[in-house]
């Protein structure tokens, strides 16, 4: 089967004044459809940048995205992002009107349907009886459900993720995690999630793409079950793709 | 047990009242300060005659007028700025260049320009609101943050859509700031103006309600003109607008 999403050896650069900046080089990777990938680097590794460019906000030097065999040329509610910043929400709108001006303003429900359909969306990530407040009476947890929610409510091909859970305390953080996998659960839809902790992307990720920095390039891939689990050295999960991240080897193409 | 602060501030007033009043009458010159009731007795039946109501009526046309013509060129210059860096640069060259010249001061030229009469008032409001609002509405468009552009684009929206529904809405709180700070120079830069030359063809407004009254020494009617332009912007400010931030920025919590 042809993968979702394809992103092939793709660069990217940005400009900061005088500076070209290299985010990522030639990096390549697919997402097969109901996947939850991962993509773990320490800062610098360009893996926000990297996200962005498959929303389609910053377009590749080098290489090419395709989504169901298509380039990606443009922002589209077919590739919903979850920010990690609590602004992401619109403040002049409640909790429901987020969900169904999204609905309605990308085209993907009438908005005789958006209504039921925000309703929705709102009980599963539990807000019911905050669907009338405004988003700065939230707390950073509850906003982000709301934008979880609001992405999986636009029902996209694909679900991109950018650290929503960084800005967090470690335990609502951990709560968070174990949502998204619940929702996960239900519908089965496609994330790719950019986190630099090594133990969220265990958790979260059926797959993890490990990228250097400076600029990003792919380290390695590996799978995980959900679980920091020994691999048949006794070398755990996490120690084994810190190794894999930190761990400086001398570069023959340096 | 503290008073609550719109108690305090009534107290206040009743006690300020009373000292014009007791001083007033200690003065016993009517011709230079008349008593507080004196004033009111002016200002009811100045009301009554529809004088004053007239005068205000005159004054809020011109007004309206001059805010709207400002407004509309406003949004026009704002639209340049954020379409292009030559824009932007007009803008805030032409806003630090206007900006400390009080509109007042064009008065005159305008008077050349244009004659004596409603157009010239315009041209100082248009001059009074203009800035203000222009550069206030340019600085909240840039200061949207790049997460809400994004989770506009993410939408797909048109171009006039994310201009309305989210650059428009996002910049709202600056937005109301250029208009308040623009109604403000406008008030003032009006009635200075009405004083300069308030009537054409036998009508006049506030300031001009002052001056004619002034050159018959009915000073009562002086004050009571004062009075009314203090109340109207009291009213503007703090039932109009505050409504208006009640309703959005403050809902919001935008307040900046």
């Amino acid at each position: 089967m042809a993968p979702l999403l394809a992103v092939e050896g793709v660069t990217l650069r940005y400009g900061t004044g005088a500076h070209v900046v290299t985010a990522t080089e030639r990096v390549s990777f697919t997402v097969s459809r109901s996947e939850r990938f991962v993509i773990l680097g320490p800062s610098g590794c360009g893996k926000s940048t990297l996200l962005k460019a498959v929303a389609g906000f910053v377009s590749p030097v080098e290489g090419r995205i395709l989504l169901n065999g298509s380039p990606v040329e443009r922002p589209g509610p077919d590739r919903v992002v979850v920010f990690q910043e609590f602004d992401q929400l619109l403040p002049w709108k409640t909790v429901k009107e987020n969900i169904t001006f999204a609905l309605t303003a990308s085209g993907r429900v009438s908005a005789r349907d958006a209504e039921a359909q925000a309703r929705r969306y709102i009980e599963k990530v539990r807000l019911t009886e905050f669907a009338d407040s405004f988003p700065h009476t939230l707390s950073g947890g509850m906003k982000q459900r709301v934008a979880i929610a609001r992405a999986m409510a636009m029902e996209p091909a694909i679900l991109l993720m950018d650290e929503p859970f960084a800005a967090l305390d470690a335990l609502t953080r951990t709560r968070m995690q174990e949502e998204l996998l619940q929702l996960w659960q239900d519908t089965r839809f496609t994330i790719v999630f950019v986190t630099h902790s090594i133990a969220e992307a265990i958790r979260v990720g059926t797959r993890i793409l490990l990228l250097s920095a400076h600029p990003g390039r792919v380290k390695a891939e590996v799978d995980s079950t959900g679980e920091d689990v020994a691999d048949g050295n006794g070398q755990l999960l996490s120690s084994r793709i810190h190794e894999m991240l930190f761990a400086e080897p001398i570069h023959a193409d340096a | 047990m503290p008073m609550p602060d719109a108690a305090r501030k009534t107290l206040l007033l009743v006690v300020l009242a009373a000292i014009w009043e007791v001083y007033a009458r200690s003065l016993n010159n009517p011709l230079l300060f008349p008593t507080l009731s004196a004033t009111m007795s002016a200002l009811s039946a100045s009301i009554a005659s529809g004088e004053l109501p007239r005068a205000i009526g005159y004054t809020l046309i011109l007004l309206g007028k001059g805010y709207a013509v400002g407004l509309a060129l406003a949004v026009l210059l704002t639209a340049f700025a954020s379409l292009s860096r030559i824009g932007a640069d007009l803008l805030e060259t032409l806003t630090s260049m206007f900006n400390p010249l009080p509109s007042i001061a064009l008065l005159p030229l305008a008077l050349i320009w244009f004659g004596l009469g409603d157009a010239s008032i315009i041209f100082v409001l248009v001059h009074a609101v203009l800035w203000a609002v222009a550069l206030n509405t340019h600085a909240g468009f840039r200061a949207v943050s790049p997460t809400l552009r994004m989770v506009g684009r993410n939408y797909g929206l048109s171009t006039v859509g994310y201009i309305t529904r989210i650059l428009i809405p996002g910049a709202f709180p600056s937005i109301l700031t250029g208009l308040k700070v623009g109604w403000a120079f406008a008030w003032r830069t009006l009635i200075a103006a009405e004083l300069f030359f308030g009537a054409s063809s036998g009508a006049g407004g506030i300031g001009w309600f002052i001056y004619e009254h002034k050159n018959q020494l009915l000073i009562p009617h002086v004050f009571a003109g004062l009075l009314t332009i203090i109340l109207f912007g009291l009213f503007v400010e703090y039932v109009i607008f505050r409504t208006i931030e009640d309703r959005t920025v403050r809902r919001w919590g935008m307040l900046t």
